[in-house]
This record gives C-alpha cells, structure tokens and sequence, in this order.
C-alpha cells in the first residue's frame, strides 16, 4: 500500500505598482512602448548615478499592508541582491531584506510571510529558432520595464492543492484591483507568480523539499503548472527518490517541466545594505494618506452582504468581488427602496416614495437577476471572466432592474415573461410596464383568462388526463407546458395546476 | 583565509573567466584584504548591535514627477552591439 502524499504551497506574487514612474528614478512606465525609450542612467546602471525612493511607490506598498493587516516598518531599508544577468544592468537588483516594508498579515485562510518593496528587471527577449530560453544564440534587452516598482508578496505556505492556490490569487487580485495600487494585468505582466512546492505524507507536519515553479501567467497555467509539479515530486518520492532544490519552468504548451537556472547554482545573492540608499523614515503623513485611500475590500464587502444584506454565499462572492456588479447591485437595491436599515443609499439613485414590502427577499432576486440572468445576456460566449459584461455600461438601468423585480415579485409578470422584458431592456432600454404592454407580457392570473386555456390543453391530451385522475400527477407537466407554449410563458405554473384540478375535480 | 574553491565560486558569481594560474595569486590578495578588515574583528563587541547606518533620514523620498529620459538614439550610443529593437547580448543560457 502506497504513502498519499499532499501538496505543501506557497505562492511568490510580483505585483507592478500603479506609479507614473520607476521606483529609483523619474522614467515614466510605459507598456509597448518602442524599445529603450524611457531609461536615464540611474536606470542603465551608469556609474556615479545615485537611486532616489518613489513616495508614491511607498505610499501604494503601505496601503497593501494595511489592507492585509500586516505590520508595518517606520523605516525604509534597501539591501543588494546581486546576480549577473542581462536584465539588471547593475549586476545587483534594489530589494528589501531584513526589513521589509510589511511583515505578517493574512488573507482569508492563506497568512503571509511578509511584502517588500524592489525594482522590476528589464525585458530580455531571446532570439532564436525556439523562440525559448533554451537553444537561443542572441537576447535583446529593453529596459523600458527595468525599474519598474514592484510589491513582491510571499505567502506562508498554507495552500494545499492548485485549485486552493488559483482561488486564493484570485482574491488577492481583485483586492489589489480594488486597493487600486496595480492594474494587476496577468498577461501584460503586472501580476506574476511563482509558486514554492513541497509534497508531504498526508498527516504530518514538516515540510519536503521546494522546487519553485516560476512565473505563471495566468490562473490556468498556476492550476496546471502545480498539478504538474506534485504529480512529479509524487513520481520521484515512490519510486524511493529525493526532490532536488531547482527553479522549475513549466510549458503549458507540453506540460513538461524544465529546470531553468541550473547553471547558476542555489542561490547566492550576496545581500548587504544598499550604501548608495541609507535608511529612511517613512513620513507618518504617508502613513495617514494610504490609511484614507483604503476602499471597503471584497471580503469584507461579502461579509456584509451576507450578514446585513442577507444573500447567500454564493451571490455575495459574485457581487463582492466583481466590483461593478456590487455598485450596481446596491444601485438597484436603493432604486427599489430595499437599502437595509443604517446602510446609505450611493449617490445619484433617486429612492422611490414606498420602501420594498420585503426589503430582504427583494435584495435577493435583485441579486439573482443580476448574478444568473443579466451578466450571462451581457457576457459574449467567449469572453473570459475579466472581460464580462459590466452592467452600468449596459441599457438596463438600476431603476429598471427594480421596476422588473418588482413586477414579478408581485406576479404581474412571470418569471419567465421576466426574462423576456430583460431581453427587451439589454437590446434597447426603456421601462419594464411600457414593455409589458407593448409585448403582451401581462401574467394571465384570473381564473377567467386561464381556465379555457387549460381546458383546451387537458381536451387535448385525453391520455394525460386519465393519469391524473389515477391519482398520477407526474404527467401534469405536460399541460403545463402545453399552456405556457399557448400564453407564450405568461401563465403563472401554480395557477395552471391549481385550475387542472379544479376542473378535474381533484 | 579564502581558498582556491571561494575564488572559483566568487568568479563563477561574477561571470569572470579566471585561468588556473591566477586562482593561487587572486586567493592570496582577497585574502590579505579580509585579513586587513580582520583587525577590526580583535575589538571587544559584545552588547553592540550590528551597524550598517547610523543616521535615519527624515527626509528624500522622490515625488512621483516623471522626468525627461533619454533619447532612444542616446541610450544604446555606447552599447558594442544594439538595434531598434534593444541592445544585442549574447544568450545568457547559450
């Protein structure tokens, strides 16, 4: 019987900070911009030039350790972290070592090790038939990115499987989203992972050796890339093996794994103090300014919508941590006069006279309609999640959504003729009573309307008939269908059942 | 003292090529230089901190101005070998 092993995770993110400059010099960022064209010779690496620490770099570094309600340093204190490669024209990069800028802090169930501040090395693209690091002759560098600040945050290692590892970064991102310190743009770069791996006897506490799987970038290839990993190491360790310390690549083209910078040995940074950057106290001013810029966050944003506005956890992930959907949501919720009590309306939504008869089951469809019926009609089928429909930029309004709620919680309408005013509203706008009538969408309620309907349906389906009056009432669905295809889905199904019976006499 | 295998690994570090017959000399003079700072280390530090700075600024953070960088031209003019494309180096895993 074969030891199950688990997977031990911990996740490096490189985060690329939403200055208007470099972190040692005033380069302006840029992306896709033509090679070389925003250096200076602090960031070329001249001799003589001497680096400068961008505030604002600081200020965004101090609101991603409130935000993670980490600990914080009065001081700022870089060291040299040397290595020799073509990206980093020093041959040294500017970190933090001993001293980063946050140490601890925690976010849902993953606790981080620390977040620092350092510079971003430049862009080498190497030539070759590959196109690949591997078999290349020539590299080109532009350092256009290099100096770039970036955050690096390290988690503990607290994540146990790929799928846990992916959520969880998925949350970190839309915090940081939120936080507004980063684009956070997988694919342009501005987010990166790396990901230390270990595997362990399920059960026991220690910890194997890492490799670290480097620079991942997107959800996908973190899932696939750290699958690929454990299942290796798993690989290695029963067949009596030993991991080795590497820095791994993975290809998701081939899913392979290879080791990348075997030559250059462990690592042997060689820190020391950065003579050229003495110690610096952060201003408390700093302080002040990135404790006021701190936006309510998706976790606590899905607290609330759990706890005060009573929606499920499901509906309050979705809305939380898809900002848009949230404002727009609680737009709607004040339009349909369903603002919980002490909680303030946002601005610019008109309240109606009456407040909801049931603000709490109100909120709820209000955030079923959005969640499952308007962001699939706004989203193309191919789109990914980021680039899903935003509904303030649609035609519906958040005055609309209430009025259509409102009708079908009072059952003026049917669900079904709901979605067919939403259909109405998300091509052209408008209001959901003017589309009623103009469609002929009105729920068919009275008995009057109904029952020759019903009639007609049981008349003609004899079969079905003699089912029910045996005490069979499965088939009773197949009438119902029946005259919901005759009312084109006006009818409500309750009634339509409740009025089979009646005449049946059952 | 430094020995002839730190000197291979601190040249290897800096991507210097040493031939077999400047390991011996290079160990000698590295190692005359830590002696030197060796001095330091007969001083009595118990109860001393580790010190690398001894002044806290409390000022020199850089607002965040963008300021005029080079011309493209005039960044890569000292490079041996650049394009528009970047400055050409030779395959760091080649």
């Amino acid at each position: 019987m074969s030891t199950a092993y688990e997977p031990v995770i911990g996740l490096e993110i490189h985060v690329q900070l939403g200055t208007r400059t470099k972190m040692f010099c005033g380069c302006e960022l840029s992306f896709g911009d033509p090679p070389n064209t925003h250096t200076c010779p602090v960031c070329l690496g001249m001799p003589g030039t001497l680096p400068t620490i961008n505030r604002e770099a600081v200020r965004l570094g101090l609101m991603i350790g409130m935000a993670l309600g980490g600990e914080l340093d009065d001081r700022l204190v870089f060291h040299r972290k040397s290595y020799f490669y073509p990206d980093l024209p020093k041959g040294y990069q500017i970190s933090q070592f001993d001293r980063p800028l946050v140490s601890g802090g925690s976010l849902g169930d993953v606790r981080l090790e620390r977040v620092h501040l350092e510079e971003d090395a430049a862009k080498l693209t190497h030539l070759g038939e590959s196109g690949r690091i591997g078999g290349s002759t020539a590299s080109v560098v532009d350092y256009n990115r290099g100096g770039t600040p970036l955050a690096e945050i390290v988690t503990r290692p607290d994540i146990h499987s790929a799928e846990q590892a992916s959520s969880w970064l998925r949350l970190l991102r839309e915090t940081l989203r939120q936080l507004g310190v980063s684009d956070v743009n997988m694919e342009e770069g501005s987010l990166r992972c790396d990901a230390n791996i270990s595997i362990r006897p399920v059960g026991t506490d220690g910890l194997g050796t890492k490799t670290e799987l480097k620079n991942m970038n997107s959800f996908r290839f973190i899932e696939q890339g750290i699958n690929a990993e454990v299942a290796r190491q798993t690989r290695i360790v029963q067949d009596g093996g030993r991991v080795e310390q590497e820095t791994l690549h993975f290809d998701p083209r081939s899913g392979s794994i290879t080791s990348l910078r075997s030559k250059e040995g462990s690592h042997d940074y060689r820190y020391f103090p950065e003579p050229d950057l003495p110690p610096v106290a952060v201003p408390t001013e700093l302080f002040d300014l990135a404790r006021a810029a701190i936006p309510e966050l998706p976790l606590d944003r899905e607290a609330r919508y759990v706890d005060v506005h009573g929606l499920n956890d499901e509906s309050a992930r979705l809305l939380a941590f898809r900002r848009e959907l949230g404002d727009y949501y609680e737009a709607t919720v004040a339009a349909a006069g369903a603002t919980p009590d002490g909680e303030a309306a946002p601005d610019g939504v008109t309240r109606p006279a009456e407040p909801a008869d049931d603000p709490a089951d109100t909120r709820r469809q209000i955030a079923n309609w959005i969640g499952n019926d308007l962001v699939r009609r706004l989203t193309a089928e191919d789109a990914d999640d980021d680039a899903a429909g935003d509904p303030q930029a649609s035609k519906v309004t958040p005055q609309a959504l209430a009025a259509l709620v409102a009708l079908v919680r009072a059952k003026s309408i049917t669900r079904k003729a709901g979605g067919q005013v939403l259909d109405a509203l998300v091509a052209e706008g408008g209001e959901p009573a003017a589309i009623v009538e103009r469609d002929g969408l009105a729920a068919i309620g009275g008995g009057d309307e109904l029952r020759p309907v019903v009639q007609a349906a049981l008349d003609a389906n004899p079969d079905v008939v003699e089912k029910l009056r045996s005490g069979n009432m499965k088939p009773i669905g197949v009438i119902v269908g029946a005259v919901m295809k005759e009312t084109r889905g006006r009818a409500d199904a309750g009634a339509v059942t409740q009025l089979a019976r009646e005449i049946l006499g059952l | 003292m430094i020995d002839r295998d730190t000197v291979r690994h601190v040249a290897a570090l800096s991507r210097l090529e040493l031939h077999d017959d400047e390991v011996e000399p290079m160990a000698r003079e590295l190692s005359a230089v830590l002696g030197h700072i060796e001095t330091i280390a007969e001083l009595d530090l118990d109860g001393v901190a580790p010190t690398t700075d001894v002044v806290v600024a409390r000022s020199g953070l850089r607002p965040d101005e963008p300021h005029v960088s080079l011309t493209r031209d005039a960044a890569v003019d000292q490079a041996p070998d650049a394009s528009d494309d970047g400055f050409r180096v030779p395959s760091p895993q080649a």
